[in-house]
């Protein structure tokens, strides 16, 4: 366990050492209006003692170097065009938190209703369903075509079709943009934030119980003469839950952070929404800091991810060569 | 116990009886009225290997049952023989062309659905939307495709090298691990972002970050049946490695290669609605479908105009959903599990 922790951390960090270096070499290929906030009116000597000054006319060696010196000092530049001369890192540290309490109450949403879900459509397949087979037939069909719909769809295209018919005044009016004190507000963005996840949860839990079903030791259960619904609680929801275990730290870190598409769209002031409005106004800066924010981010992810599944599982053991997954 | 043990030894018992009774026909035959040797029969011999069985007749039989699928199937086809079709039809409008009233001199904009013979209506600046709706999926698909092929090909590639050359084994896993990291929508946006936006750059994009997930399944595929006995057979008898890999091994694997490949399409049509919307698209002047939906989306907010959202939308969706479907139809059926 420790030995394979500290490999996975091993390869969390060199990956994000690679993407930190990618990411910083690929955009000094940038055109370097990105880094004034009146371009057109400078001549050529200002723009080059201001690009000497910031550093950009040095190697790309040290230029990488200062970056990291400055990164472990918790420095990540100040921003050009967006807000000039404000450090990047406060700029997001005032965004963070209301991507976070949005990103919470959707990760709340998407296992309340996606978890159910999924068990709903397990049951339909196996003896251990209501009895009812109609509801059981009904929840089958329906998740199903969600599942189908949420996958194959584009998210751009059905977040604005929501946005479009939940606006309107003569369905239910709700506001279209987002401000913080009006509740009513909150609710689309939350909503369509947890949708995919609902539509992930849902398909994978489901397919995990079907397989779960099929095993030997529900036949031995239900032999014993346990009922349907402890079996399915206690046995096929708990083992068929631990493969989700894994993913589940990755889409809360994501929602955590913020959608990019949904907070834009609902004007949320959010980190999304900024990553977005960074990259139209072209601010060299805050693109970078962001970029490596949201790789932090997911690697972070997906070590906790694998490091919890290894806690939760003890069949699993890491001790082969070759990785984890 | 005891019981099932008396009840099978008295029915043995009155068979032997039965036997022993009954006369049997053979009796008074020498031994070689007995037994005759068979004439040698070439095709005797080469009926009773025969099966029966074609994999790929037994696909598409499959496939044929799955109704909803060949109805998406034969839909997308003409579909996608119509977005060709289109400009050479008589009377159509260019799709980057600004029409104005001749009466006014004025742009026609805004137009309704069907009027002045705009099919799907004008948008806001007086360019056909019809036009513009099959010009954009014309685009989009070719985007799609494009990323899909070449997922293929790379992921394939790299798959069946990591799979079967076992000295790359380890150090390909090593860089799968650390490349897999990295999440897929940053290197999308990153890269997008670097290079000017243009279909190439948009398919580049796409590219580096697909192929990964294919690569990676096609080698846990190869593990799998690198070793099967036939496999070992082959390579005893001296096949060449490239000839194991194209008739071995890779046959196996055609319909997950297939599936994968139809869920590239819709994802990368996807993307370029993504890419469009954050600013990072293709240029205005080359209509696609997230380029139309963008701009449907300026102007949702006008119930008069929501046609010009429409319309991109739902192309866009019927063309996704039907990949998915039929890509799902496609895997089942070629899984020789369900040829019954």
């Amino acid at each position: 366990m420790l030995k394979y922790s500290l490999k996975r951390l091993g390869q969390s960090l060199i990956s994000l050492f690679i993407i930190t270096t990618i990411v910083f070499s690929l955009l000094r290929l940038m055109p370097i209006e990105g880094y004034f906030q009146n371009f057109d009116k400078l001549d050529d000597v200002q723009i080059e003692a201001t690009l000497t000054t910031m550093g950009l006319r040095d190697p790309l060696l040290v230029q990488l170097k200062n970056f990291y010196v400055n990164l472990f000092q918790g420095d990540l530049g100040v921003s050009n065009i967006y807000r000039p001369h404000v450090p990047v890192l406060d700029i997001i540290a005032e965004k963070a938190p209301l991507s976070a309490a949005m990103g919470l109450g959707s990760m709340a949403i998407a296992l309340a209703l996606g978890l159910p879900l999924g068990i709903a459509m397990a049951k339909s397949k196996s003896r251990l369903g209501t009895g009812r087979r109609f509801l059981d037939k009904f929840w089958d069909k329906f998740g199903t075509a969600f599942i189908v719909f949420i996958t194959a769809v584009p998210s751009a295209v059905y977040y604005l079709f929501i946005q479009l018919f939940f606006t309107d005044p003569s369905f239910l009016g709700l506001p279209m943009l987002f401000s913080e004190s009006n509740p009513a507000s909150w609710i689309l963005p939350t909503l369509s934030l947890s949708l995919g996840n609902i539509a992930y949860y849902a398909m994978w839990l489901r397919r995990y119980m079907v397989d779960e079903l099929n095993k030997d030791y529900i036949q031995l259960a239900r032999a014993k003469g346990l009922p349907a619904k402890s079996i399915m609680r206690r046995h096929v929801f708990r083992n068929a839950f631990v493969p989700l275990i894994q993913y589940l730290p990755s889409s809360l870190l994501y929602t955590v952070a913020g959608s990019i598409y949904i907070e834009s769209l609902y004007s949320v002031p959010g980190m999304g929404g900024l990553l977005v409005n960074v990259i139209q106004r072209q601010d060299n800066t805050m693109v970078q800091a962001l970029v490596l924010i949201y790789s932090a981010i997911g690697i972070v992810g997906l070590l906790l991810g694998d490091l919890l599944m290894c806690a939760v599982d003890p069949r699993i053991t890491f001790t082969k060569k070759g990785g984890a997954r | 116990m005891a019981y099932r043990h008396h009840k099978s030894a008295k029915l043995e018992e009155s068979l032997n009886q039965a036997q022993k009774a009954a006369p049997s026909p053979y009796e008074g035959l020498t031994e070689e009225e007995l037994f005759t040797p068979a004439e040698y029969d070439q095709a005797a011999g080469e009926r009773v290997a025969y099966s029966g069985y074609s994999y790929w007749r037994s696909t598409f039989r499959v496939f044929l049952k799955n109704k909803v699928a060949l109805c998406l199937l034969i839909l997308i086809a003409i579909l996608l023989a119509f977005t060709f079709i289109q400009p050479l039809l008589p009377g159509q409008r260019s799709p980057i062309e600004v029409f104005n009233d001749p009466a006014t001199g004025m742009p026609y904009r805004n137009l309704k659905p069907g009027q002045e013979g705009f099919l799907f209506g004008s948008n806001s600046i007086g360019q056909d939307l019809w036009s513009r709706v099959w010009s954009g999926t014309r685009t989009s698909l070719l985007i799609g495709f494009a990323v899909a092929l070449v997922e293929a090909v790379v992921g394939v590639l790299v798959g069946v090298l990591w799979g079967y050359v076992r000295r790359l084994d380890r150090l390909f896993t090593e860089i799968y691990n650390v490349l897999d990291n990295i999440p897929q929508t940053i290197v999308l946006i990153l890269i997008a972002y670097i290079l000017r936006p243009s279909i190439q750059t948009l398919i580049l994009s796409m590219c580096l970050t697909g192929w990964l997930g294919m690569s990676r399944f096609i080698r846990n595929q190869i593990v799998i049946i690198r070793d099967r006995d036939y496999n070992l057979a082959s390579r005893c008898l001296g096949t060449p490695t490239f000839r194991i890999i194209f008739r071995n091994l890779l046959p196996y694997l055609v319909s997950v290669i297939t599936l994968r490949m139809a869920l590239a399409i819709p994802s990368a049509i996807g993307n370029e609605v993504f890419l469009t919307y954050i600013g990072l698209g293709l240029p205005v002047d080359t209509p696609s479908l997230g380029n139309l939906i963008n701009e449907g989306r300026m102007i949702m907010t006008i119930p008069d105009l929501q046609y010009q959202l429409f319309f991109p939308a739902i192309v866009l969706s019927f063309i996704t959903i039907s990949f998915y479907i039929i890509g799902n139809a496609f895997a089942d059926a070629a899984d020789p599990k369900n040829h019954r």
